[in-house]
């Protein structure tokens, strides 16, 4: 009884050592996820918190949601909050399709990049009775004739959306004429695929997986540069002679206005995050990729992506 | 016959102490954000998961199953008492529920509406054990046409909420449908009707629509005639529990909406809704007492509520089955699955058999609890009415506020709660019905997607409508549940004329 007081003792102690020697961990943060719970921003700012406390890098960290508009209402109150060196925002690919469409009066250039942490894949399937084998199969009849090929996917002017745009323009159809179909979240355009609805369907290779790996669906191909880890029998698009590369990618940002010293804590302590083994638990767990770009990278990126994008939202007629 | 095994098998695990305990914390989180306007079992979930990152994987999906039938149940009792309904699911709960608690009799309907959840569940839960794989099967074949078809039966029967003047009913159908243009319209991306205010581009909250309408316009106008001609609330009348007329009247909806809630449910796109108005119309058009409806008629609570809980287990059919997430709450549940490493779809049931055994049978035990939770609280709940009206009143303002400012907290919702609260007493005022307009807010964006979709698969041939058999049976349905009456006035006008 008393041996195991002295233990508990001792083990408190140690606690106590742990926790000065971590006195750095004195970082309250709040993360803003600018989308509704239980969607994938909403994730990556609960998995983020989990690991940053588990982790010991900040003391504290607070989730907020903020909905509406693809993430711009979000980003629009990110923006207000000039100087505040601890808020962050989980954004990504989404977001700048969306500020284009929405013709948002914020932009992300407006705020400060951190990193971008995770990417996933999209892959682009068949249902298993379709007679499109390959994605050069599929570039014929796009090429023949974009309009008679329907595409099932998220919403409009998402990462689905443009990877069929990017797709269209690789295999030589017009991507204006693309008859692309929006579905609200995977599960329907799931149903869709199965029901053999549509000619192809594309979403994130994990909303896909259970019934690719059941032999439903069948992968034309991914939008990787190389194949994947967890699906090494699946080609990419550029195997199957479409020259398309797209990955959905999740990054943080900060208010405008900081410091060099808030910038510096802020990126130490998200390159803390993504190198700490907690973070790397969550990713397998959740089967993230890790696509970790520190703040400079990261910037250099954004700027680059959001041209891309822009241009096939032109091409495609959905911003004028 | 495996399946019984199996299920046994789910329930060693579902009954073990620790199991239970997890489902009874999971039951009693639900119940209380049900009751609470605002936070809802997605919220819920949501914010435990991280902490149950480090638990048991089985436990704690039980605990989620727990929260996400406790909020069905929950969601009713605000919906009766306070005529607020906290989720559309509830809405159709809300019609005759409010009016049944104004009468006194808010112990027999909420009694039936806990009742009624609890066969439903039960029966549902069965349903969800024994014919998952098959109704998937069936679920993923109803295309953007059917759906559009099973809309417009929806939108045919929505003239049951209508009142006396099909004139008014319509013109409040409309206003609900126009409500459905603004925002982001989800084929194109582009903005409609949104005046350059950001915060429209999501479109307009069912709920902010409900509770303007329904609690706000209603606190509104009972102020207003409060010096002229007062309206009593009658807490309690009679029994507080179910007299045995109510029993025989409510079985019957409680079976009908269970047989509406489940198969909706489990289609990908079906939802709570549709059932419920299914449900409401089909005891209208069969109720007995067809003059008690709109005044409390029980058939009005049991029917919906039950289908509501019934499309609850419907969602994890596709969700178990297929890894679709058909609902906000299902989606934060498929998150929890992954969390762990596990993939629901088709391959789930072979390899973690236990998993999904032990949560299908943490549904009854589920169930269960929630019934002994809830029926002893009745008699507590309905106490709440015999507060004098101006702190009753003042006090669904307060809530409906919260409620509102807790799902979105912006200065543009707000205002939009009062400007629906304000329209509600209007229409009130002048002798609106209010509930089609929810319904076309509901109905309208849900039809013209799939229209569009059912389009843009067909190539722009509507004849897509017709030529599938499931949408053509139900646009049938439609047709004839339009006409039947007039044709029916005029028969009876033609033999009158002959007498």
């Amino acid at each position: 009884m008393l041996t195991s007081f002295i233990k508990r003792g001792a083990v408190a102690a140690v606690a106590l050592a742990g926790l000065t020697t971590a006195a750095f961990a004195q970082m309250e943060l709040k993360i803003m996820a600018p989308a509704a719970p239980g969607g994938g921003w909403d994730g990556t700012a609960r998995s983020m918190q989990q690991a940053l406390t588990a982790a010991g890098i900040a003391k504290s960290v607070q989730v907020t949601n903020v909905t509406g508009a693809g993430g711009t209402i979000g980003l629009a109150q990110l923006i207000g909050a000039k100087g505040d060196g601890h808020q962050l925002m989980v954004n990504g690919f989404v977001m700048v399709g969306a500020i284009l469409l929405n013709k948002s009066p914020v932009n992300l250039t407006q705020a400060t990049p951190i990193a971008r942490l995770t990417a996933e894949a999209l892959v682009v399937v068949v249902p298993t009775d379709s007679p499109i084998k390959s994605a050069k199969d599929l570039a014929e009849r796009v090429k023949a004739d974009p309009a008679k090929v329907t595409w099932a996917g998220g919403s409009a002017g998402g990462a689905d959306h443009i990877l069929a745009a990017l797709f269209t323009e690789a295999a030589g159809g017009d991507a204006k004429k693309i008859n692309y179909i929006p579905f609200s979240g995977g599960g329907e355009a799931l149903a869709a695929m199965l029901g053999g609805r549509v000619t192809a369907g594309i979403s994130g290779y994990g909303e896909f997986e259970g019934q690719i790996k059941a032999g439903k669906l069948r992968v034309v191909g991914v939008s990787a540069s190389k194949r994947l880890a967890n699906a090494p029998d699946a080609p990419t698009l550029k195997e199957g002679g479409v020259n398309v590369e797209l990955l959905n990618w999740r990054s943080v940002v900060a208010p405008p206005g900081l410091s060099d010293a808030q910038k510096t804590e802020l990126s130490g302590a998200i390159d803390k995050l993504a190198k700490s083994k907690e973070w790397a638990e969550i990713l397998k767990a959740r089967g993230w990729d890790d696509a970790y770009l520190g703040s400079a990278e990261f910037d250099s990126f954004l700027k680059a992506e959001t041209v891309r994008v822009e241009k096939v939202m032109k091409d495609v007629g959905l911003v004028k | 016959m495996e399946t019984l095994l199996s299920l046994a098998n789910g329930f060693s695990v579902a009954l073990e102490p620790s199991k239970l305990l997890f489902c009874l914390i999971g039951v009693f989180l639900g119940t209380a954000v049900g009751v609470l306007p605002g936070i809802g079992p997605a919220l819920t979930v949501a914010l435990l998961l991280p902490v149950t990152f480090k638990l048991d994987p089985a436990g704690s999906l039980i605990m989620f199953a727990g929260i996400y039938y406790g909020g069905m149940y929950g969601g009713s009792t605000t919906a009766i008492l306070l005529n607020a309904p906290g989720e559309s699911a509830s809405l159709a709960t809300a019609l005759e529920g409010s009016k049944m608690a104004k009468a006194g009799r808010g112990g027999p309907a909420l009694a039936t509406a806990a009742i009624g959840s609890f066969v439903a569940g039960l029966i549902a839960t069965i349903g969800l054990a024994f014919l998952a794989p098959w109704l998937v099967e069936i679920a993923v074949k109803f295309g953007p046409w059917d759906y559009f078809a099973l809309m417009i039966v929806a939108f045919v029967t929505v003239s049951a909420t209508f009142g006396d003047s099909p004139l008014r009913g319509l013109t409040s159908l409309f206003l609900g449908m126009l409500l459905g243009l603004v925002g982001i319209d989800k084929l194109t991306g582009q903005a409609r009707l949104t005046f350059g205010v950001p915060e429209l581009l999501n479109g307009v909250e069912v709920t902010t629509l409900a509770v303007g309408l329904f609690a706000v316009g209603e606190a509104l106008y009972v102020a207003s005639k409060r010096w002229r001609e007062p309206e009593e609330i009658i807490p309690i009348k009679g029994s507080l529990w179910m007299t045995k007329q109510d029993w025989k009247r409510s079985w019957a909806p409680w079976l009908r909406g269970t047989a509406f809630g489940f198969p909706i449910g489990a289609l990908p796109a079906g939802g709570a809704e549709v059932p419920t108005f299914l449900s409401y119309s089909t005891e209208k058009k069969l109720c007995k007492y067809p003059e008690e409806f709109g005044k409390g008629a029980i058939e009005g609570v049991a029917g919906p509520e039950a289908a509501n809980n019934a499309s609850a287990a419907g969602t994890l059919v596709p969700l178990l089955t297929l890894g679709l997430p058909t609902s906000a709450t299902a989606a934060i549940m498929l998150a929890g699955f992954q969390q762990y490493g596990l993939n629901p779809g088709p391959l789930l049931f072979a390899e973690k058999p236990d998993l999904v055994w032990g949560l299908i049978a943490s549904l009854f035990v589920a169930n269960v609890l929630l019934v002994i939770l809830n029926l002893p609280l009745i008699g507590l709940w309905v106490r709440l009415l015999a507060i004098p009206q101006p702190w009753l009143y003042a006090g669904i303002l307060v809530f409906a506020t919260m409620g509102t400012l807790a799902v979105n907290p912006s200065p543009v919702e707000l205002g939009m709660l009062f400007g629906f609260g304000y329209l509600g007493y209007l229409m009130r005022r002048y002798d609106y019905p209010v509930a089609p307009m929810v319904v076309g807010l509901i109905l309208g964006p849900m039809a013209e997607a799939q229209l569009r979709r059912a389009l843009q698969i067909s190539l722009g041939d509507p004849m897509i409508l017709l030529e599938n058999p499931i949408s053509a049976t139900l646009l049938g349905i439609a047709f004839i549940a339009l006409v039947a009456p007039f044709v029916m006035n005029g028969l009876n006008k033609f033999k009158a004329a002959e007498d």
